[in-house]
């Protein structure tokens, strides 16, 4: 259950996104992949679970390289959670959940009892199972977000592919996201843009910077301050988490706070309170 | 659910074939039907008239508003948008050519009564592959490329058309109107065994399809991830339903909102899932467009109404009603 990029580089038109990215997750690891927008994290990815295909470099799985399985047998080895997106249509959270299934069905081939046991049981496990009979459009972010980390269960992959799975969630749904996902039991590559939940919840991070990989470790060895500003040009301090000790990362302003901190008591009412001093 | 449809399909299909001009009961329908199956159609002025005009007329409809139905649920997956009808991406358009061209220029003139079919499927096919080309990147075709494709290459033949009125002589001209806006008028039982046969066929493909399409429904993207060939599907998809919808223009011209009506009636019955959703829209499909027929034959007798109109003057407002009963499924934020 190991997941290996050996000198991946994948183009999108003619222009080369990443490059060269050679990258291992461990059995079971929790790894995050971080790195300034459009550094390509979502493209590495999508060469995982088969959009792009590699320009050079392969994606290995348990040392067979991806493009020898067929679509499906790799579906059954690697499930994805992306950012939700709207669907037009109108499908029950429990058909959702069943859709999981696809990769294990042969044409015509029904439902049976055991594909319903596995989406009860995926349902439960990440406790959307009260939501079985609601319209999958009604529910809420975070319940869809939930509701699409079942899926990925019911697909009963033993490698979990997460594209900012926590954006747009309120900070309660993100934790509660990761935390499901990290009880899983899967080798998983996640990638996140807060820099704090990724240390909160991974093993390893890798760090990608305008299509290559600049750093990769433990949290704690790659979340300081000099690598954030080598790969996000930003200026950060780095305490350590009073409960885990990971590295937290507190963002700091550009300009100096120009307005007195006592004026933030009151809502500023007044024009002359908006525009900054010099 | 499917039997009471299907119940629903033989009755109405029963009325069908009942009422008309010269009206006869229910039983003596089934009489003749049973009769003719076997082989002896009985030779009274009844049964000639079922077994000879309104039979093949009831089932043709059935024929072609079931393909259209399903030519249309499939086309809003492959375009991801539930706007979306079989006419889209530019059959229909198509096959107006062809049937303009038999009809003003008498191409084709050696096949007889085959000529505006053979005329109309070229038609299709021509539109079909051209929207094909144009609109594939590499070997993908995008949704939203094909929707623009679809529809400026719809402009073209639409233009094409207009010309060929323009130059055409006002008889002809008649003709042509009357054939853009879809009959059963000329309904016979040699016309059937094509239509039906698409028809059988695509659904066979497409109930196999059926995890894939709801995979589909979700987005390329996830689609992929969930062990679907991407690109393949939607090149046999598109293939498929063009096809279909080719076909049934061939034998009934241009029948509007059947396609795009009633897979959005079918959704809201029995939800999203294709697996129910394609053969419950065979049933309604069919359903739909035997009653469209019978308003077509009898609401102005003993003239006959075009029964693009009946079908628009029908599905518009089912729609409007539909949009507005789930605005969250229609893009409304609340």
């Amino acid at each position: 259950m190991s997941l290996r990029l050996d000198e991946l580089s994948v183009d999108i038109g003619s222009r080369r996104i990443v490059a060269g990215i050679n990258l291992a997750v461990g059995d079971r690891e929790f790894a995050g992949l971080v790195g300034p927008n459009g550094s390509g994290k979502s493209t590495i990815l999508k060469a995982i679970y088969r959009v792009h295909r590699p320009s050079a470099g392969q994606v290995l799985l348990d040392g067979t390289d991806l493009l020898s399985l067929d679509h499906k047998a790799t579906a059954r080895r690697i499930a994805v959670v992306t950012q939700e997106s709207a669907s037009e249509f109108d499908f029950t959270v429990r058909e959702m959940v069943m859709i999981g299934r696809t990769p294990h069905k042969r044409s015509f081939e029904r439902d049976t009892d055991a594909d319903h046991q596995l989406v009860d049981h995926a349902m439960e496990r990440v406790g959307c199972e009260q939501l079985a009979s609601r319209r999958f459009n009604t529910l809420s972010g975070g319940e869809k977000q939930l509701v699409l980390v079942a899926r990925a269960l019911a697909q009963q992959a033993d490698h979990l592919i997460l594209d900012e799975p926590t954006n747009h969630l309120d900070i309660h749904n993100q934790v509660e996201i990761l935390e499901v996902v990290a009880g899983l039991g899967v080798t998983v590559l996640a990638a996140l843009h807060d820099l704090s939940l990724a240390s909160l919840f991974c093993n390893a991070i890798h760090v990608l910077r305008a299509g290559q990989l600049v750093a990769a470790g433990a949290p704690a060895t790659v979340l300081t301050p000099d690598t954030i500003l080598r790969a996000y040009g930003a200026d950060v301090l780095v305490i350590e988490h009073p409960d885990t000790g990971t590295p937290h990362l507190i963002p700091r302003r550009i300009q100096p706070a120009s307005h007195d901190p006592r004026a933030g008591e009151s809502f500023p009412d007044s024009p002359a309170q908006l525009t900054p001093s010099t | 659910m499917l039997s009471a449809c299907l119940a629903l399909l033989i009755a109405t299909m029963t009325l069908g074939v009942a009422i008309g001009s010269v009206p006869v009961s229910p039983a003596q329908v089934w009489h003749v039907v049973i009769a003719g199956i076997a082989g002896h159609p009985p030779n009274t002025v009844a049964g000639t008239i079922i077994w000879q005009i309104r039979l093949p007329r009831v089932l043709l409809a059935a024929v072609v508003g079931a393909a259209l139905t399903t030519a249309g649920s499939v086309v809003q997956v492959l375009v991801r948008n539930a706007l979306a009808d079989p006419f889209l991406l530019g059959v229909s358009s198509g096959a107006s050519v062809g049937a303009t061209t038999v009809l003003l220029l008498g191409a084709f003139a050696s096949l007889g009564v085959w000529a505006i079919s053979v005329g109309s499927v070229l038609g299709a096919l021509a539109a079909m592959a051209a929207v094909f080309l144009v609109s594939r990147t590499g070997s993908s075709l995008s949704p939203t490329q094909l929707i623009l494709c679809g529809v400026v290459m719809s402009a073209l033949f639409e233009s094409v058309t207009s010309f060929l009125i323009f130059r055409g002589n006002p008889q002809a001209t008649q003709a042509v109107l009357f054939w853009l806006l879809g009959s059963f008028g000329l309904a016979s039982w040699n016309q059937l065994p094509i239509p039906a046969l698409a028809l059988a066929a695509a659904m066979i493909y497409l109930l196999a399809q059926g995890r894939a399409l709801n995979a589909m429904a979700m987005g390329a993207e996830p689609a992929a991830s969930l062990g679907v060939d991407v690109h393949r599907l939607r090149r046999n998809l598109f293939i498929v339903t063009s096809l279909m919808a080719g076909v049934a223009v061939a034998v009934s011209g241009i029948i509007g909102f059947v396609g795009l009506v009633v897979p959005h009636i079918v959704r809201l019955v029995v939800g999203s899932d294709h697996r129910r959703v394609l053969p419950t829209g065979v049933l309604f499909g069919a359903g739909f467009m035997v009653l469209g027929d019978l308003l077509a034959r009898t609401i102005v007798a003993p003239q006959e109404m075009p029964i693009g109109v009946i079908t628009a003057f029908i599905g518009a407002p089912t729609l409007i009603v539909l949009i507005r009963r789930r605005p969250y499924l229609y893009g409304a934020t609340q």
